[in-house]
């Protein structure tokens, strides 16, 4: 059966060449076409989202969520974008106009910009650049000056002190985070997304769960939930480098930072669970977004999830927490499955980097022991780290300096 | 380089997205400021002094740090895309490098410069 | 010779590098001169796109976009007097025409030694798959790889220790409940 997004495609070419269109400006009207879709779904996806996680961490708190306005609440979200639109957006007195109006354009922007290498099946793509992973790790790390121009333009020294500790916070987990996007490139051996979905005939999950594990913490850091958000916790710094954003401004950096949310939980799914992939998606390749959705919504849920339950962290615990146990244990595990993968392949004759599940399953088993080893390792360290601590506080007499 | 058409015509339509809604709220949103109103938030005070900052220098540590392994890692990049084929010498001198800079960050971490103060 | 698309956007892309250094050295805002500069970087970026090194591109944006800017706009921010209107350099007239001067030197210099324009060289497809291969092969850039290692390590160590004095020391710091 051929691929829906495939015959919408050809059909549309058809088109446009009938009308005359060739060459520059074929891509052009594609691209638009292309591009409105993808932000159209998006926006309308996000009100969907919040419904979703505004009805989950309720009913994680004991309490039912939104189920006044339309079937279970879910016009929750319209009715508050009517709200927040018709709400006057406050210009701080010496604020400057515009870094202030173009920071939350450039968060949103850069969230969207990450679709544009996710693919939905295998041909519904909209771009399969050749550093694929690359660009998602470079637009990421547009943010970062989104949000200093949000704190410096409020004029206001919370505002200001909040953006300078998301900024640092941001930056110290995009280190994990990088060091891992290595991973599924490396068993791959290239950069482009699909490539590396399509060489996911053992999902990467399995055999490589602790640089799944550490991957997904730090993108959940990035988009600064909780435990992770110090960075607008009400009873610290009210609300951090947005604090002096109100109606649609402030909807923006909101709508931002859900997306977000979805998008990270959406890259996971595409490079460690297998994104498209599923059963009977090579005879029905349309299933292949239905696979993604219900994956990324999966990550989302724990998402969410942790966001629910878990107490927020203090930003020291924060950076420790990176810099001395993500960042070495990323480290270690990439030099030792390095290692570990090479020898086997010399030594080993079945082993092969590439193939079918069957294949591929000594290769996952080896890789699976490694990320045991490694996790073994970050765990002893920290017992020992702990009792050390322990011991420190009850004799400190005795504590070595 | 057909490929950057997409994300060309994409980033464009991503900035008037926000851009729209925000324009629209500036239009159709009441305008009344006042003096009250407009005054940056201080927890409920009047706001004293110039808006700076103390420079703590804990934020320059963390972004400078974050460079250097920033660096690291897209040196990096091309030997992950190559380590399919390369022998066991390549990919050992890809640990070396990866051993370099973990003693950086030993360093960085024995003399004390990554933690909040 | 007819004017393509591609050449639109070199045009565009030029103008983003050139325009965007300018902001940066005439802006009386310290922020807004950050502002320009985080725009001539994408204008580089984009260069490199069109030289068909996207790899190169999106390191340009990751490295100076994501970390450089983010350092230099850090340090902008904390300086005290961000918006002291001090009046222009005495010499600006001066620097601009020596500017000028060595535009045209360099220009002279690249038209004549180098041919002038070149047809693009062809890029193969696993450019960058080749280039991780040269890293580590003896006989390419495996040592200039090792060397960059050891760069990056002394960097660092430099770094810490010229902010070693401004780092709190042991006895100032309030054992795990007074944070910033």
């Amino acid at each position: 059966m051929p691929d829906l997004f495939t015959v919408i495609d050809d059909w549309l070419v058809s088109l446009l060449t009938g009308w005359g269109a060739s060459g520059l400006i074929l891509d052009i009207i594609l691209s638009l076409i292309g591009s409105l879709v993808v932000v159209g779904y998006l926006l309308t996806l996000a009100l969907f989202i919040i419904w979703f996680e505004r009805k989950v961490v309720a009913r994680i708190q004991d309490r039912i969520g939104p189920n006044r306005v339309g079937p279970w609440g879910l016009f929750q979200n319209v009715a508050d974008v009517l709200k927040l639109m018709t709400k006057e957006i406050v210009i701080p007195s010496g604020a400057d106009l515009i870094p202030f109006l173009l920071a939350p354009v450039i968060a949103t922007a850069t969230v969207l910009m990450l679709w544009a290498v996710l693919p939905f099946t295998r041909n519904a793509i909209g771009t399969d650049v050749s550093i694929g992973v690359l660009y998602l790790a470079a637009v990421s790390s547009l943010g970062f000056m989104s949000i200093l121009m949000a704190g410096w333009s409020s004029n206001n020294k919370y505002a200001l002190l909040g953006a300078f500790r998301a900024v640092a916070m941001l930056v110290s987990y995009e280190v994990p985070l990088i060091l891992m996007l290595l991973i599924p490139v490396l068993l791959t051996g290239s950069m482009r997304i699909n490539a590396i979905v399509e060489a996911q005939s053992i999902w990467y999950v399995f055999s490589m769960p602790l640089a799944a594990l550490i991957f997904y913490i730090a993108n959940h850091a990035e988009v600064a939930r909780s435990p992770f958000d110090l960075l607008e916790a009400e009873s610290e710094i009210v609300a951090g480098y947005h604090i002096e954003y109100s109606g649609m401004a402030f909807a923006t950096f909101y709508l931002a930072e859900f997306l977000h949310a979805f998008t990270i939980s959406a890259l996971t799914a595409t490079l460690f669970l297998g994104g498209w992939r599923g059963p009977f998606v090579d005879q029905v390749p349309t299933l292949g977004i239905v696979y993604f959705f219900i994956k990324s919504f999966a990550v989302y849920f724990v998402n969410v999830w942790a966001r629910g339950t878990l107490p927020r962290l203090r930003i020291d615990q924060i950076m420790d927490f990176c810099w001395k146990l993500l960042v070495p244990v990323s480290l270690l595990l990439l030099v030792l499955t390095v290692i570990a993968d090479k020898t086997a392949l010399q030594f080993f004759s079945g082993y092969s980097v590439g193939g079918t599940a069957i294949e591929m399953l000594p290769r996952s088993a080896v890789l699976f022991g490694v990320n045991l080893l490694v996790a073994g390792i970050a765990v002893v360290s920290l017992a020992q780290q702990g009792r050390r601590d322990r011991e420190a506080d009850l004799y400190p007499e005795t504590a070595v300096d | 380089m057909k490929d950057w058409t997409f994300i060309v015509i994409l980033s464009i339509v991503a900035m008037a997205t926000p851009l729209a809604p925000i324009l629209i709220g500036r239009l159709i949103g009441p305008r009344k400021g006042n003096e009250l109103k407009n005054a940056t938030y201080e927890c409920g005070v009047e706001t004293r002094g110039d808006t700076w900052v103390q420079f703590k220098v804990q934020y320059y540590i963390f972004a400078l740090v974050f460079l250097v392994f920033d660096v690291e890692v897209v040196f990096l990049y091309p030997w992950a895309v190559a380590y399919n084929r390369l022998p066991l010498f390549g990919v050992l001198a890809g640990v070396v490098f990866v051993i370099t800079l973990a003693e950086a960050l030993i360093y960085t971490i024995r003399k004390d410069a990554l933690r909040w103060i | 010779m007819s004017l393509t698309p591609l050449h639109a956007i070199f045009a565009l892309m030029s103008l983003f590098t050139v325009g965007g250094a300018v902001g940066v050295v005439l802006n009386r805002n310290l922020i807004y001169a950050a502002m320009y500069l985080v725009l001539s970087l994408f204008g580089i970026a984009g260069l490199f796109i069109l030289l068909e090194a996207p790899f190169l591109a999106a390191v340009q944006i990751l490295v100076y976009v994501g970390a450089i800017s983010v350092l230099i706009t850090i340090t902008v921010m904390v300086t005290r007097c961000v918006f002291c209107k001090e009046p222009p350099p005495r010499q600006l007239t001066l620097v601009a025409v020596m500017a000028a001067l060595v535009m045209v030197t360099l220009g002279f210099v690249i038209m004549t030694r180098f041919g002038g324009l070149t047809p693009a060289a062809d890029v193969p497809a696993d450019s960058i798959e080749q280039l991780g291969v040269a890293f580590v092969n003896p006989q390419a850039y495996l040592v200039p790889f090792e060397v960059a290692s050891i760069l990056l390590l002394g960097a660092l160590i430099g770094a810490i220790f010229i902010a070693r004095d401004d780092l709190p020391r042991d006895e100032e710091a309030v054992g795990g409940d007074d944070h910033a």
